[in-house]
């Protein structure tokens, strides 16, 4: 069975249709890089596979081990085993990032039946994370991402990533907003958690990211569907011709 | 027309209830003649209503209806259902001090041990055996105020505190309001904190109710002195029933250089109103006056603030949150004035209210009267929803619905807590906050 399923998938915003019948089968252990102009409806497919609210699903599916992952409330699927590393991950002033995490993993881990960390052992697991990943532990004391700039912000997300260990993660243009010793780092996070057992979807706009973190798999998405899908030499060739060619195929 | 008939009406039951109760009251001679004057006041205008502007959020007339009987003195059943409440309520290491409907009950209280140079007494000992001056200073909030003037008349018990000079207590005093009865009656209670120069002392008012208690009226007041160069920390939590009104005032007046950090948090009672004054009477005091509202299902709560900048270089902050769900109604009024001759006063007043669903109301009421031109002062009031995107960034990490709000929720009303300059008394507040949290869930 595969580890992520999307079928067909077509979502509206609105009254416009942004996934016109969208498809895409992800295994364990691959990586997949998705490419596209602004538009294309990148940003989209990440948003509906986490269940972020405001957007209609009107045919397709999406299964996650074989289960229904729209039927599932957004907490449902992270327990699951669904990430998705934001784009512009929020602000939360008054809520420290050590309380957050410490109450997220523990939501998580209650979805599951497992038992809950006390903060002893949340402490514990948090710092060796934190130290395996180069992060300054005072980072936990702070609001969450408050005044954090553009790569702490992205380091946190690795950071939760490493924590959750979900099976799927999803990385919504991970290099935005990142100068090029920052993309380094976070692309050092990402690599560091690459596993037989997890998957990644890579969506970005450039090229670039895919030097650190090199994929199975590119797919090249155009006004809604997936127009083209290769090898990782297929992010060299867009690369090198750009997008047009596949605007006018879709 | 259907106004008068009610006053009428409501007025002449209560009068009839009032020469009923009368027999009960404590004190005699002036003390007798201030609640007949106080009795007369009120019945001038009876229940406050909309139309009178600082009730203009909360008519008591509506929302009331009727005084309650006078609640009869506790049984032994009562007490016991008391003392299980009691138990819930007592902040560890705190002085407790328990008034089980409307009447003081030292078996449930620490009567014993009493720091050097403090002094506590009833109320109604002192109604009943004198000391003119404590008589006089009890019966010193103004009567205009139609629920005040209802409590004066009617006050049976409360505590009356006193501080020498120099004496800074170690222990927190918690007065406990307990209603037992699962009748529907009326209690009355007044307490008085008297500080002396250099003193310090930290009091906790909580408002409960025991098992089976729950319609019924809480009327309760607080006169406060602190002296010069004094301290006071004071949190009041209501946590009444959900069924019941809670209306209380505190009267407070501050000396020079002295200093009171004041936090009230409501979470219970179907109606509730805290009208608090705060006078500055001597220069270069502080006061910092912050509150939470945590409402929900159909209550009300009111907070109505008058800050009396009278002197000049004082200083005071009022930080106010309101978190409001369902059909829930919170009210904020703050007035502030700054006298002639209050130069050199800085004030500022700030306000938030966060509204969880779309029939959720909060009234921000902000009036600044500024008579001195070197001054600084400032107020702001903003109301809001929840944040979408946090709450669906805090959920996409696994929280569920509720449990994101609570993060939120807890980030939001954190601002006013923090302002408690006590430790402790900031883990009771957020102790207060949780246990809301969680029946909400």
């Amino acid at each position: 069975m595969s580890l992520l399923e999307v079928k067909d998938l077509k979502v509206r915003v609105e009254d416009n249709e942004i996934l016109h019948g969208l498809t895409l089968t992800v295994n364990p252990g691959e990586v997949h890089a998705i490419m596209g102009p602004n538009g294309s409806g990148k940003s989209t497919l990440s948003h509906v596979i986490a269940g972020k609210p405001g957007y209609e699903v009107t045919d397709g599916q999406i299964l996650f081990r074989g289960e229904d992952l729209l039927e599932m409330e957004p907490d449902e699927r992270a327990a699951k085993g669904v990430f998705l590393a934001f784009q512009y991950p929020v602000e939360i002033p008054g809520v420290t990032t050590w309380n957050f995490l410490h109450t997220a993993l523990n939501a998580q881990r209650k979805a599951r039946g497992e038992s809950q960390l006390s903060s002893p052992e949340f402490l514990k697991k948090v710092r060796e994370v934190a130290k395996s990943l180069n992060i300054p532990q005072d980072m936990l004391k702070r609001g969450v991402n408050v005044g954090f700039s553009g790569g702490e912000k992205k380091r946190n997300e690795i950071l939760q990533m490493a924590l959750f260990e979900p099976a799927v993660c999803i990385l919504d243009e991970m290099d935005s907003g990142l100068d090029i010793d920052a993309l380094r780092i976070a692309a050092d996070g990402v690599n560091a958690l690459r596993s037989p057992d997890r998957a990644m979807v890579v969506i970005t706009h450039y090229q670039r990211l895919l030097n650190y973190i090199i994929p199975d798999f590119v797919h090249v998405m155009s006004k809604g569907r997936v127009v083209k899908s290769g090898g990782k030499d297929l992010a060299l060739e867009l690369e090198a011709s750009g997008y047009t060619q596949f605007e006018d195929a879709a | 027309m259907n106004l008068v008939l009610a006053k009428n009406e409501t007025g002449r039951a209560l009068s009839d209830s009032f020469a009923i109760a009368r027999d009960r009251l404590p004190g005699a001679g002036k003390v007798a003649e201030a609640r007949s004057a106080a009795f007369d006041a009120y019945e001038r205008t009876g229940l406050p209503h909309r139309r009178i502007e600082d009730w203009k959020y909360t008519d008591l007339r509506a929302l009331m209806r009727e005084v309650l009987p006078l609640a009869d003195a506790p049984d032994a059943a009562a007490l016991k259902r008391a003392a299980a409440a009691v138990k819930l309520q007592a902040i560890k290491g705190a002085r407790a001090l328990v008034l089980v409907d409307g009447v003081f009950v030292p078996k449930l209280s620490e009567v014993g041990g009493l720091e050097k140079g403090l002094t506590i007494r009833t109320l109604r000992d002192v109604l009943e055996t004198g000391d003119a001056t404590l008589q006089a200073q009890l019966f010193s909030p103004d009567n205009d105020n139609p629920m005040i003037a209802l409590n004066s008349a009617m006050i049976t018990d409360g505590v009356v505190i006193e501080i020498a000079n120099g004496v800074v207590l170690k222990q927190p005093l918690q007065i406990i309001h307990v209603a037992s009865t699962p009748a529907a009656v009326a209690m009355y209670t007044r307490s008085l904190l008297r500080l002396g120069r250099d003193a310090g002392a930290t009091l906790v008012e909580s408002y409960v109710a025991a098992n089976g208690a729950k319609t019924y009226q809480a009327h309760d007041s607080l006169v406060v002195a602190i002296g010069d160069n004094s301290r006071l920390d004071h949190i009041r939590l209501v946590e009444d029933s959900r069924d019941a009104f809670n209306i209380s005032s505190a009267v407070v007046t501050l000396g020079a250089h002295a200093h009171f950090n004041t936090f009230g948090m409501t979470s219970g009672a179907a109606v509730s109103r805290y009208q608090a004054t705060i006078t500055f009477a001597g220069e270069h005091s502080g006061v910092e006056t912050n509150g939470v509202n945590l409402l929900n299902g159909r209550q009300h709560a009111d907070t109505t603030l008058f800050m009396d900048h009278a002197v000049p270089h004082c200083t005071s902050r009022e930080v106010f949150r309101a978190v409001v769900d369902d059909r829930g109604h919170s009210v904020f009024q703050g007035r502030i004035i700054v006298r002639p001759d209050a130069q050199k006063t800085d004030a500022k007043m700030m306000t938030r209210a966060l509204l969880l669903s779309d029939e959720a109301e909060a009234n921000n009421k902000p009036e600044l009267e500024i008579f001195a031109d070197d001054v600084t002062c400032g107020h702001g009031a903003t109301t809001g929803a929840l944040d979408e995107s946090l709450l669906f960034y805090m959920r996409a990490r696994g929280l569920p619905e509720k449990e994101a709000q609570a993060l939120l929720i807890q980030a939001f009303v954190g601002e006013a807590i923090e302002s408690i300059a006590s430790d402790d008394l900031r883990e009771v507040a957020i102790a207060a906050a949780r246990r809301w949290l969680e029946a909400r869930a």
